[in-house]
């Protein structure tokens, strides 16, 4: 009897040898521990033919086989578990050097981007967006505005006329009527949108988009103009850049200014951007014209207000470092890949 | 506007460098745009006399010991015909920069250096040189178009610099107008804002004059349109000599431009510099009936301007006829029959002003632009056209070409020449400012501005001159006293007046920012088209003709063909974007857009049209599909928070049997599906493509939905997978809606598999469902669950003859 144990043991450790995989070593340790089929499970059913006397060193001995083939089992299931996950982090061996897998997000525009840029800014400010239309008439687009028919800024934007009344927007000035004829002061209004002109070449584009921003209340001056242009500025060219005034001329401002910022690539002293002058221009504005408040409505005597127009495509073409406003219209994914903020 | 440095002298005194005048002219708003030397690209040129010249035997060279003053004497090698000892030329020392000329004598090829050389074994340490290569033209000094040496003053001194000499020391600027200042069109309108700035006198120039008795006896000027020709007024020379123009005059005209013609020719030209009034000389003997008469044109008439074009003329242009027929195309230019000859003896002169509008649409109408019609778009005021007449009778006595006669006509509708007076609250031009500038220096800068101005109390009284049409009230006034003052003193204020407003985005504009991110979490980037397309774009789609599409708004004057029409798709412009992106090599890739089309109510427009906002996707490469597309419109439901349906359609440049229509709630919000084959080889795309196309004016309706808490189910779930034998013509979409009729508890269904092959008949497909049960009012047991896909099992079979499969 003992030697059969004996004989168990000398099997179990001459058939450990030969297990290649922790799924053998399962089948293995059925083959002897199972509860039902195991050869040491089957010893403890002999129990009932063993003599009495004996079963107490019987049981005994089972018990330690049993012990002792768990125990060296799961060891040995230990060491194959370990040895397999070894092998498989090394058949996994990898070339950490080949290029990544994209997990690809796409962008928004350029156009969007700084778009988003500057609503966020205005906003913050209490103005309201407001999106008009792309065709407008005449009147909206010019006459309101004050520019007459034969007036010599129409001369500086070549119109796209769809009938003799209706037309491209040529600036998003337009909207502003629109949103003056149904409003009173208070009025703070950025409207973003599309506009059209007729000319084409590496900085013009038929179609572009502009943002421009009007301010009407009591007691609105050219002051006022400078000092939001002041926090404009340092909140999307940074904290040092700084603002110039200079005398320009739209029918619907007056004073009009073209606004110099202090060139944001070399902060004022000259360089291939600023052209050496220190100075970028990046938008038009003025004290708006009493005429156009009167035009709608308002009353110039007790209201004024200021106005602002900024050219999106200029912007993100500085921002960008764009060189042909055609890039921006593309829809090449070359390009617009590279375009992200 | 170009402006020679020394021809402003001639009216002011300019006592700083240009560069100063540059940044002064700027700060007032005149941008210099951009400001040069006339012989900027010359250095080190000096008088050099000839002292020995001899011939290199068999050239036609010359070897010449050249004394250059302190410079030294050199020899110097020289080709030109004229070279001769004792003659003083122009020598470019080693070192010198010059312009290389072309073997015509002619072509400036570039700038060069001069160096030492070696001709024919001869050294030569410099150049002596022509007119051209120094860029002195005969018009800028007499002399310098000979084809050799530029022969230099007996006077001049030996070793100067020869710019000053040649004019090559003078500057020009070339000044940015705008609009509203047409009376800066002129060199004497910047020299009234350039004395205004440095506080200068004006030099007028002279007016005067003396009329003989030569008389034009019956001689009239009628005008029958005096909307379009405000003022008219011509004037009688006769004794006329036609010549050249003296130095000074071909010089002037030399530096802006202006080939000298002869001397009536040129004086019509100088005053268009000089005062910004174009004029027009007529050859009076070939006027006949002894009149002019102002008109609007006939339909068809004809006319042949001096240039020798032959044109066609409607009702909209304005010509200036003698008693019998046209002769000039009126603010263009003169007619062939009237031009001044060699031959001309008298002349009528014409000083007018015609209506801007009119003289740029006739420009435009004809494509006929010249520097008259160019300066009379711009604007001109009355004040120069009577100054004009008067200032071109002075430069014909002045260069002798002429007697001045007596007839003199001028037709006008009344419009004064005298300044206007205008009066305004002082302190309204300061609260429009928001400083107070001083009033001295307010009445100090209407001065300069020769606005006579006198305060009273608050009250500004000015006197604007004739020509400053742009001055009406308090704000024009606010905008010249803070140029003048300088706007380095408004001081930045925060609005501290106005009131609060809540600033940001409406709804529309969030959700579309919303709809963008989540299209750009799914790989697409967001593109913008031109508003407008090409009508082949219809063709392409073959939409047919009496699509709504096909409807389109066509601009009057577009750029070109391909940008003549207003979108009334989104598609077009997608699929050429592919197309294009594909021609560089990008096969894959997601795109988006969110653009407005443009539907008119009718044609052409009376009304504004419906502008709708639309999105449209494009997605292309092997590894898209129309399932993929599918997902980006699943991905815009859940963004929303809507719940989108799909039908079967057909349009014309999908894909017949992989196209959907999109609905929301039943009401249809948009298309997508594969683009045809056919259309796909014409626009030359290598790899298949798929568009979305969805209508956001529509989408809005459902803006700002809120997502709704569904509590947890208090019950585990049951899930249940099961694989099912359906006819192919069966869809997925039918199977799950009469799961889901059959038992009331399914919260979901999915497909995971679906099977065609060996393994089951031909005409049957095998789709394999996970089907989740949620218990509501007490948990399952199995046998409950065995029930439901009984039940399902049975309609199934029922409906479709679907069978579990084994």
């Amino acid at each position: 009897m003992n030697a059969s144990l004996e004989q168990i043991k000398q099997e179990i450790i001459s058939g450990a040898e030969e297990l290649n995989s922790s799924k053998e070593v399962y089948e293995f340790r059925k083959k002897f521990l199972d509860g039902k089929t195991g050869k040491i499970g089957l010893l403890m059913r002999e129990m009932k033919n063993i003599p009495p006397e004996q079963r107490a060193d019987y049981g005994k001995g089972v018990n330690e086989l049993k012990e002792w083939a768990l125990g060296f089992i799961v060891e040995l299931d230990e060491k194959m578990k370990a040895k397999e996950l070894q092998a498989r982090y090394e058949s996994e061996k990898i070339d950490i050097s080949l290029p990544s897998v994209e997990t690809e997000e796409g962008n928004l525009h350029p156009i969007t981007l700084i778009r988003n840029q500057l609503i966020d800014i205005f906003a913050g400010m209490g103005f309201e967006i407001y999106e008009g239309a792309e065709i407008e008439t005449d009147y909206y687009n010019f006459t309101a505005l004050n520019t007459p028919q034969d007036h010599p800024a129409r001369d500086m934007q070549d119109t796209f006329y769809l009938s003799p009344e209706f037309l491209l927007r040529t600036q998003t000035s337009a909207g502003q009527i629109h949103v003056m004829e149904a409003k009173q002061p208070p009025i703070k209004i950025l409207s973003p949108g599309k506009v059209f002109r007729s000319d084409d070449d590496a900085t013009h584009s038929p179609m572009f988009t502009q943002m421009e921003g009007l301010v009407v209340d009591k007691g609105i001056t050219l002051c006022d103009l400078q000092g939001m242009l002041d926090v404009f500025v340092k909140k999307i060219y940074g904290e040092g850049t700084k603002t110039r005034l200079r005398p320009s001329y739209f029918p619907f401002t007056e004073p009009s200014v073209e606004v110099d910022c202090s060139c944001f690539e070399c902060g004022g002293t000259g360089c291939k951007l600023c052209k050496g002058t220190g100075w970028i221009e990046i938008l038009g504005a003025g004290v708006v014209n009493n005429k156009v408040l009167e035009n709608c409505g308002i009353d110039s005597n007790e209201y004024s207000g200021f106005a602002f127009g900024i050219g999106i495509e200029r912007t993100a073409m500085l921002k960008y470092g764009i060189n042909n406003i055609k890039l921006l219209f593309e829809s090449d994914l070359r390009v617009l890949k590279q375009l992200n903020d | 506007m170009i402006t020679p440095l020394s021809w402003l002298k001639e009216y002011v005194d300019i006592d700083v460098t240009p560069q100063e005048l540059q940044d002064k002219l700027f700060s007032c708003g005149f941008e210099v745009e951009e400001l040069y030397e006339v012989g900027k690209d010359i250095s080190k040129v000096v008088v050099g006399k000839v002292l020995t010249c001899e011939a290199i035997p068999d050239t036609h060279l010359h070897v010449c010991q050249v004394d250059c003053g302190s410079y030294g004497t050199f020899q110097i090698c020289c080709g030109a015909d004229n070279v001769a000892a004792g003659g003083k030329f122009p020598a470019a020392l080693v070192g010198a920069t010059v312009y290389a000329i072309a073997k015509d004598h002619k072509t400036v090829e570039g700038v060069m250096t001069i160096g030492k050389g070696k001709l024919r074994g001869y050294e030569s340490h410099g150049m002596l040189c022509s007119g051209v290569e120094l860029g002195v033209s005969e018009n800028m000094y007499p002399g310098a178009g000979y084809n050799g040496l530029l022969v230099l003053p007996e006077d001049a001194e030996v070793g100067a610099d020869v710019k000053p000499i040649l004019g090559l020391d003078d500057w020009i600027f070339d000044i940015a107008i705008t609009a509203n200042r047409p009376d800066c069109q002129s060199i004497l309108g910047i020299a009234r804002e350039v004395a205004a700035i440095l506080e200068k006198d004006l030099k007028m120039p002279a007016l005067n004059y003396t009329e003989t008795e030569a008389e034009l006896e019956g001689f009239t000027v009628t005008v029958d349109c005096p909307d379009l020709c405000p003022r008219y007024s011509a004037h009688y020379v006769t004794d006329v000599k036609i010549g050249e123009s003296p130095a000074w005059m071909k010089r002037r005209l030399a530096l802006v431009g202006i080939d000298a013609i002869s001397n009536v020719v040129d004086i019509t030209n100088y005053i268009l510099k000089e005062l910004g009034q174009p004029m027009h000389a007529f050859d009076l003997t070939t006027l006949e009936g002894n009149a002019i008469n102002v008109r609007r044109a006939k339909n068809g008439e004809p006319i042949t301007t001096l240039d020798g074009q032959d044109l066609t003329l409607t009702d909209a242009n304005m010509v200036i006829c003698d008693g019998v027929k046209p002769v000039a195309l009126a603010g263009v230019m003169g007619g062939l029959n009237s031009e001044i000859r060699e031959t001309t003896s008298a002349v009528l002169f014409e000083s007018a002003k015609f209506a801007r509008d009119n003289i740029r649409r006739t420009s435009r109408a004809l494509g006929k632009r010249s520097d008259s019609s160019a300066r009379y778009e711009k604007g001109v005021d009355e004040y120069a056209t009577v100054m004009a007449l008067k200032r071109a009778l002075h430069l014909i006595e002045e260069l002798g070409c002429g007697k001045v006669g007596r007839t003199h006509a001028d037709v006008n509708t009344g419009n004064s020449v005298e300044p206007r007076e205008v009066s305004v609250s002082i302190d309204k031009v300061n609260k429009c400012l928001g400083i107070v500038v001083p009033n001295e220096e307010i009445l100090k800068i209407m001065k300069n501005l020769s606005f006579a101005p006198v305060i009273n109390g608050d009250t500004l009284t000015v006197q604007v001159p004739a020509y400053r049409e742009d001055i009406e009230g308090y704000q024009d006034i606010a905008e010249e006293v803070i140029r003048m003052y300088g706007y380095e003193h408004v001081v930045p204020a925060f609005m501290p007046s106005a009131q609060v407003t809540i600033g940001g985005l409406n709804l529309t504009q969030k959700t579309e920012l919303r709809l963008k991110k989540a299209l750009c979490s799914v790989g697409a980037y967001e593109c913008i088209h031109y508003s407008f397309f090409s009508p082949t774009d219809l063709d392409l789609l073959r939409f047919p003709e009496d699509a709504v599409e096909r409807k389109a708004i066509r601009l009057m004057n577009p750029i070109s063909e391909e940008l003549s029409l207003m979108r009334t798709t989104l598609a077009a412009s997608m699929i050429n974007a592919v197309a294009r992106n594909q021609k560089k090599g990008n096969l894959e890739g997601r795109l988006f857009e969110i653009g407005n089309v443009f539907m008119p109510y009718e044609l052409p427009l009376t009304q504004y049209p419906d502008e709708k906002p639309r999105l449209c996707v494009g997605i292309f490469g092997e590894k898209e599909s129309f399932y993929t597309m599918k997902g980006i419109a699943e991905k815009i439901a859940d963004t929303l928070q809507l719940t989108f349906t799909y039908e079967n359609m057909s349009n014309t440049f999908l894909h017949p049997y992989q196209t959907a229509k999109i609905l929301c709630e039943g009401v249809e919000v948009g298309y997508f599906g594969k683009l045809a084959y056919d259309i796909a080889d014409s626009c030359d795309l290598r790899t298949q493509m798929f568009i979305l196309e969805m209508d956001l004016k529509v989408l809005s309706q459902w803006y700002g939905k809120k997502p709704v808490f569904t509590p947890l189910p208090k019950f585990p779930e049951e899930t249940r997978d099961l694989a099912l034998v359906a006819d192919k013509t069966t869809t997925c979409g039918e199977i799950e809606a009469v799961m889901k009729e059959a038992c009331k508890y399914i919260t979901k269904i999915s497909l995971f598999d679906i099977y065609e092959g060996e393994q089951i008949a031909a005409d049957k497909k095998s789709m394999a469902f996970t089907v989740v049960f949620t218990p509501k009012e007490e948990a399952f047991t199995t046998e409950s669950v065995d029930a439901f896909v009984k039940k399902i099992l049975k309609q199934l079979n029922k409906k479709y003859g679907v069978e579990l499969r084994s």
